[in-house]
């Protein structure tokens, strides 16, 4: 995203402000994606007008517990992370990679490649935001380019929103990627939880978004507006209760053989829940499925986890045998060689990986806890 | 943030290159070696270490290190069934098609043991991908200070390329085999390869190429230590699950390393931290 010669831009708007961002998004031929109630939870799907929003709903969140949750308010950011993140749009849970048909002696092959659509990502939460800057790391780095990634992620337009209401699970602000956005959004909305009537402060991050902004009924901040905006965000940090301290895993990566990784395995059923939910797990297998005449073969590339005993199969049978291995990876990529690979974190702290995993492990707990463990042993 | 529109044009990597067997020599009753030529444009050539993922129609792909390089571009592969897609690939016969795509991965760094004392270790299948520099040594006897290699296998029949080993030995290669269990016609020793090391003189000016199972490699690369050679100077070629082979499918992860991309040739200073902890 360009836009560096910009001129800052902001505007209020009201509900109708919000509405009318929505048809514009679609005028300009855009699928807009954004949140909304479905099955129980807050995810994402196709959204025509605000009224598909989750007005009115929020989540209470904690270890292995989701439940939706009235507010009493017309709020509609009063939520904090959808249980899906944005990964299946950019990087689909199974894809076609090849196509090939055999004639004879002779075979053909096509690599297909997914049409250009243009959609809007709309109330993109800031660890999610940070979410996609890791996966085109991973998978738009120069050297090993996925070019059905790049295809998908080509254009998008971004609307982000700042988290007011955070879930317990929550802990982005001490991976410093939250509650507000800062940078890598089109447009970005701060709801002004309390204001009267309730309102709405977006900011324009590209020229692009500046001209959206443009067409939209509202008016302009004020310093006060400003201000209101401030003491969302630090009300979101205050909230925040869980923390990861950046020390701590490269500490309870210094001692891989401790004990207290069996303490987390007695625990972890490795059933890859938290592999899925989170946004930035890229891993795939790639698998040849043939027509019974043995003459056409469809390669896939589907989402796997690090957590299936498969994962590491080679002749002699897997590699990591044991779930306190097959944990002991996730976490220490995740957190820690992670940051060898691609210069940053492989962890945003949405919390998902928390909220979705069936026996509530934590790895807030987690993390202090193998750190403590391995200065115990440590010479 | 990546240019996003220049990826969007980028060639697919899954992309094959149809290649053809033009021989195909037994090793033994379950191994192979394929001579593979394009059928239309070549890959890039590989470097000694080098893997390609080979792409049996139907079945699927598996990743095989190149074990040699024909005088007219040819691609040699030495392949062990041990599942669906290697048992298909062995049973291809020479005129069938196959896939590649590759060369994928990091190389034996052969030239940076010019001047001097070259070891190679090779147990088993793990012949294959260490061929090349033995055949690199071999033919140019005045690069380096002295070349040894030694070789191991579980039992006589299954010694990879008897009849190179002899030409290696005519071209002043010191060559040594050792077997895990003999048969009546075997003379030479028996027991691990390790005691071959312990009977070799090595030094700090020894360079040394280690391929074969990775307990193999790693007791070898303990012995290798213990004689004084540093461990920047002793390379291994490791193997992990793979699919896609660069760097997005995740499965060859081992600690920070993706081994299809900063592997499979790591020193074992890069390597030991990992290797050394059961199921990393």
């Amino acid at each position: 995203m360009g836009g560096s010669t910009l001129t800052p831009a902001t505007l209020i708007v009201e509900r109708d402000g919000l509405d009318a961002l929505i048809g514009e998004l679609r005028a300009q031929h855009r699928t807009v994606l954004g949140p909304l109630v479905r099955d129980g939870v807050i995810t994402h799907g196709e959204v025509t007008g605000i009224d598909d929003l989750p007005i009115g709903w929020t989540e209470q969140q904690s270890g292995g517990t989701y439940r939706l949750q009235p507010t009493g308010t017309d709020e509609i950011f009063a939520f904090s992370t959808p249980s899906e993140s944005w990964k299946r749009y950019v990087h689909p849970p199974r894809a076609l990679m090849l196509r090939a048909r055999r004639e004879g002696p002779a075979i053909t092959v096509e690599t297909p490649r997914p049409e250009p659509e243009p959609v809007a990502f709309f109330g993109v939460r800031s660890c999610d935001l940070a979410a996609l800057g890791i996966l085109d790391r991973v998978l738009l780095d120069p050297e090993a380019t996925d070019p059905n990634y790049a295809v998908r992620r080509s254009d998008i337009f971004i609307v982000a929103a700042g988290c007011s209401t955070p879930a317990a699970t929550c802990f982005c602000a001490s991976m410093q990627t939250g509650p507000s956005p800062t940078s890598g959004f089109d447009l970005s909305i701060a709801e002004l939880k309390g204001s009267e009537p309730l309102s709405y402060l977006i900011a324009a991050g590209t020229e692009r978004g500046a001209e959206v902004l443009g067409l939209l009924p509202g008016r302009s901040a004020t310093a006060a507006d400003h201000e209101h905006a401030t003491a969302v965000h630090d009300q979101a940090v205050a909230a925040m209760h869980r923390t990861l301290d950046a020390a701590d895993p490269p500490r309870a990566a210094a001692a891989p053989e401790h004990p207290q990784w069996n303490d987390i395995a007695e625990r972890c059923l490795a059933c890859g829940n938290c592999t899925m939910v989170c946004p930035t797990c890229f891993c795939s297998s790639v698998e040849d499925t043939t027509s019974l005449d043995g003459n056409h073969t469809d390669r896939t590339r589907v989402w796997d986890s690090c957590f299936g005993l498969d994962f590491t199969h080679m002749h002699g049978g897997p590699t990591r045998t044991s779930i306190a291995s097959r944990y002991r990876h996730w976490l220490l990529h995740k957190l820690v060689t992670w940051q060898d690979q691609f210069d940053s974190s492989g962890c945003v702290g949405c919390g998902r990986c928390i909220t979705w995993c069936p026996v509530g492990i934590d790895l807030t707990a987690e993390i202090p806890k193998l750190a403590r463990a391995a200065t115990e042993v440590a010479p | 943030m990546t240019d996003t529109a220049a990826a969007v044009n980028a060639p697919s990597p899954m992309e094959p290159s149809m290649y053809r067997v033009t021989a195909r020599d037994v090793e033994s009753h379950d191994t192979v070696t394929l001579t593979l030529a394009p059928m239309a444009d070549a890959l890039p050539a590989p470097n000694p270490g080098q893997f390609f993922m080979l792409w049996a129609f139907g079945i699927g792909e598996a990743p095989i290190s190149v074990a040699g390089v024909t005088a007219d571009g040819s691609i040699v592969h030495t392949i062990r069934a041990v599942g669906a897609v290697t048992d298909a690939l062995v049973a291809l016969r020479p005129g069938d098609p196959v896939g590649m795509r590759g060369p994928y991965g990091t190389s034996w760094p052969v030239d940076a043991a010019a001047g001097a004392d070259v070891l190679v270790v090779a147990g088993g299948l793990g012949l294959a991908p260490v061929r090349p520099v033995i055949d690199a040594i071999a033919a140019d006897p005045s690069r380096f200070r002295s070349r040894r290699v030694l070789i191991g296998a579980r039992t006589p029949g299954a010694l990879l390329y008897p009849g190179a080993s002899a030409r290696w030995e005519s071209q002043g290669v010191a060559v040594q085999r050792i077997v895990d269990r003999a048969g009546p016609d075997w003379t030479g020793p028996v027991g691990l390869i390790t005691k071959l090391i312990e009977q070799s003189t090595l030094s700090e000016h020894t360079h040394a190429f280690l391929c074969g199972p990775e307990p193999m490699m790693r007791f070898s690369a303990m012995a290798l230590i213990d004689q004084g050679v540093p461990p920047e100077q002793i390379w291994v070629s490791l193997e992990r699950n793979m699919h896609c082979a660069y760097g997005h499918c995740g499965h060859c992860q081992l600690g920070s390393l993706f081994v299809c991309r900063d592997g499979p040739i790591v020193s074992w200073a890069a390597a030991q931290a990992v290797v050394r902890i059961p199921q990393r």
